[in-house]
């Protein structure tokens, strides 16, 4: 995919442009809400808004099929599950637990995340990027269906059955939970 | 031919990536509870499945690997967050907590 575009689509890509930005900044704001909200719902709905700016720009990287599972993926399924979580464990305030150490945690998890985002930024900035000559595949959804199902099928296959198992094994840990709040006899 | 000032490139989005990436680590070692930390792993997922498609769009000639790939990625965190979020409500039926620090039932 070349971005290269006809001179009388000018406007258009100076508009396209000005959303690709709305999109960067709803996935950096949304990640900065995720991290850093008291509440654990508010939390969720960062997150929400986090991976609907990646799909936007899973879209700018011309890859339809991409966001549109991004979207059914995480924002239709994880997060909503996580909902589900927030509201079966309620949790106490993060903030209230333990002062001393929950600044302790705060700095050292700063200076970690810095550090290696200017690690990896420097090498990002740094290394030259080398585009491959030749095209082979244009990456279509059929090509994409086909890649599944041939080159990587037995990937594709043992991707479905560590979903079985951590679906059936999710189920069996939060049942075998309530039966033992049911025997000591205190029902949430 | 007109070309785009900002999503034609690939360091920005590897940039985003990066942020996205640090923002997960920053939460991972700094949020003490479970369900936020599993809030802290699926940036960082996201920022390995930008990561994925912007090598994918501009450097590969194979597009459809990096595609398949996030798509992998995609699975296995669907699968890993089904998991972390029934760990997370049996722990709290048991310990009436979900706060990582006291869960430590076997150090007393």
């Amino acid at each position: 995919m070349d971005f290269t575009f006809a001179t009388e689509q000018k406007f258009l890509v100076l508009i396209a442009d000005i959303a690709f930005v709305g999109f960067i900044v709803a996935t950096l704001f949304g990640g900065i809400v995720a991290v850093g909200a008291r509440q654990l719902i508010h939390a969720v709905l960062g997150l929400i808004m986090s991976l609907m700016g990646v799909a936007g720009l899973y879209v700018y990287l011309g890859n339809h099929f991409i966001a549109a599972m991004q979207i059914l993926i995480y924002v239709g399924a994880v997060s909503i599950s996580m909902v589900f979580a927030v509201m079966l464990a309620r949790p106490p305030e993060d903030a209230k637990a333990k002062p001393l150490m929950f600044a302790t945690k705060i700095g050292s998890g700063a200076v970690i995340a810095l550090f290696a985002a200017f690690v990896v930024g420097r090498a990002v900035i740094a290394h030259p990027w080398v585009k491959a000559a030749t095209v082979v595949k244009e990456g279509t959804i059929r090509q994409i269906g086909e890649n599944l199902l041939t080159t990587n099928v037995f990937v594709f296959e043992l991707i479905s059955l560590v979903l079985l198992v951590a679906i059936t094994g999710s189920v069996i840990i939060a049942k075998r939970g309530r039966d033992n709040t049911d025997q000591q006899g205190g029902g949430v | 031919m007109v070309h785009p000032m900002l999503f034609g490139n690939m360091e920005i989005y590897l940039i985003v990536a990066l942020c996205l990436f640090a923002l997960g680590l920053y939460g991972l070692i700094s949020r003490p509870g479970f369900i936020s930390m599993l809030i802290s792993v699926e940036l960082i997922l996201n920022g390995a499945g930008l990561n994925f498609m912007a090598f994918n769009t501009f450097l590969a000639p194979d597009k459809t690997v990096g595609a398949t790939f996030t798509l992998f990625v995609m699975g296995l965190a669907a699968a890993e967050a089904a998991i972390c979020l029934s760990i997370a409500v049996a722990v709290y039926r048991r310990f009436r907590s979900i706060i990582a620090d006291d869960i430590s039932g076997l150090k007393d």
